[in-house]
């Protein structure tokens, strides 16, 4: 799978995309499938506070369910109401399909992956 | 793919949703090779069956099959199984994967008094299962048997695309569907003929995970799950398989009359949750006016076909089961009636 050349990424499999002083996250197709058909996420509510590399929401599939980490430092903007009818989304186009928006605290972190850091990450995972 | 009881085994081929839709609405095609074949042949296999097994394998008539248990002396479950009867003095135990190994030593020892061979036959097997309302239609151009004489939990003898195999009505997904058993060298073609001979009848190859939420919806117990040594049959509601009635003794007779006596520890309790959020294996099943839990979830998932997260959980007797604690969280549940879905046709 190619890993987009345009995104930052986390070891935890999300993917950051920072425009100004606002990050948009999601998870990567990787995760994706890996997890499974989503069947729900839970995502953080808007206007609270999220810390980078602390659990934010939680995606649910079929088989499992895992927590959805902050990249980033800073306070949620936004949210992804199309996931709450549609969670199917995030395995059809997990690129196009962003969680939540985060108006950034300060600098980025600076031990996000770049895309090809990140793809090395999940061939050395298998 | 994931690794499973030593095979590595697909847990989806596209998405498990589709897969699972499709078994239920179409077909779908399982390649259970993993499971073990064991075979006790003898004049005496009847009887060492009887004595070895929970249920009266005596009594099955030659092409029919049993679901059936094997038991510790303290009337723990080893195993729950699939035998078929494929002759007067021949019998074929179909085992969990992880347990074949621990089903073959425990029958052996077991059949040790008795006039009848016991072998291994696992590798000798493939087992492709093809499961739904459509697996009549497209098995029927592929076999000479004429599948309208072989009922619900029975078999023959016979020949799948040309090669010779097993074939039995049974399955695990509460669809109507056949087990082709046959040669490993041979399943490649059998599975390659039967997908393409099905593809425009809806069936789609299907993996793990549908296998598992589609036998949970049917309310069939997984080992490991359901079922352990920790657990009788009468737990998992499924004393009926224990036949006190047969002749001669049996292993775990004496621990299970007295559980059969004194009720189950646990009851087998299907559970709907009022939430989106899924119960997994272990989660603690709450009730009211309870301030330890009422007992903890063995199987959960979403149900594809309910559209609501479903649950089979361990409940202590005389408490009615409200809520399911999801990760801190005490999400309300609904005791339901198992299985959660029964098929129509």
């Amino acid at each position: 799978m190619s890993v987009p050349a345009e995104l930052q990424y986390t070891p935890e499999h999300e993917w950051v995309s920072v425009e100004g002083h606002v990050a948009t996250v999601g998870i990567t197709d990787y995760a994706a499938q890996q997890l499974g058909d989503v069947v729900y996420v839970s995502l953080p509510a808007v206007g609270s506070a999220v810390t980078a590399g602390e659990p934010c929401g939680e995606v649910e599939s079929v088989k499992s369910v895992s927590d959805l980490y902050s990249p980033v430092d800073g306070e949620v903007t936004e949210v992804n109401e199309d996931l709450d009818g549609d969670p199917a989304l995030v395995n059809a186009e997990p690129y196009n399909t962003w969680m939540f928006r985060v108006r950034l605290d300060g600098d980025l972190p600076s031990d996000l992956l770049s895309p090809d850091q990140y793809d090395a990450l999940t061939k050395s995972a298998g | 793919m994931t690794g499973f009881a030593g095979f590595w085994m697909p847990l989806r081929y596209s998405g498990e949703t589709a897969e699972h839709n499709a078994v239920r609405r179409a077909a779908g095609l399982f390649d259970l090779s993993h499971m073990g074949e064991i075979i006790l042949a003898g004049a005496e296999a009847a009887a060492a069956l009887d004595y070895a097994l929970v249920g009266e394998l005596s009594a099955v008539t030659p092409g029919r099959a049993r679901y059936t248990m094997i038991c510790a002396e303290d009337g723990g479950v080893l195993d729950d199984l699939v035998v078929y009867r494929r002759s007067d003095r021949e019998y074929l135990v179909i085992a969990n994967a992880a347990n074949t190994a621990r089903v073959f030593a425990e029958l052996t020892t077991r059949s040790g008094r008795y006039d009848c061979s016991v072998t291994d036959a696992t590798s000798d097997y493939a087992l492709i299962a093809l499961q739904g309302p459509a697996a009549v239609q497209v098995l029927t151009p592929l076999t000479e048997l004429d599948l309208a004489t072989i009922k619900y939990y029975a078999g023959a003898d016979g020949s799948v695309a040309g090669r010779p195999a097993w074939v039995s009505r049974t399955g695990y997904t509460g669809e109507d569907g056949f087990e082709v058993y046959c040669a490993p060298d041979d399943a490649p073609h059998v599975w390659n003929t039967l997908l393409a001979a099905g593809v425009p009848a809806g069936l789609v190859p299907a993996g793990l995970a549908a296998r598992d939420t589609l036998r949970l919806e049917a309310g069939m117990p997984l080992y490991g799950n359901e079922l352990g040594p920790d657990v009788t049959p009468f737990e998992a509601n499924l004393g009926r398989v224990v036949k006190f009635g047969k002749p001669g003794d049996f292993v775990g007779r004496a621990a299970l009359a007295e559980r059969a006596t004194t009720g189950p520890l646990h009851i087998l309790t299907g559970l709907t949750i009022q939430s989106r959020r899924v119960p997994r294996h272990g989660y603690p099943v709450l009730a009211d006016g309870r301030d330890v839990p009422a007992g903890y979830v063995t199987s959960g998932a979403p149900s594809p076909t309910l559209g609501v997260p479903i649950a089979m959980a361990y409940v202590v007797p005389d408490v009615v089961p409200t809520a399911v604690d999801i990760r801190g969280e005490a999400v309300p549940a609904i005791v339901t009636e198992l299985p959660f879905y029964r098929r129509r046709h």
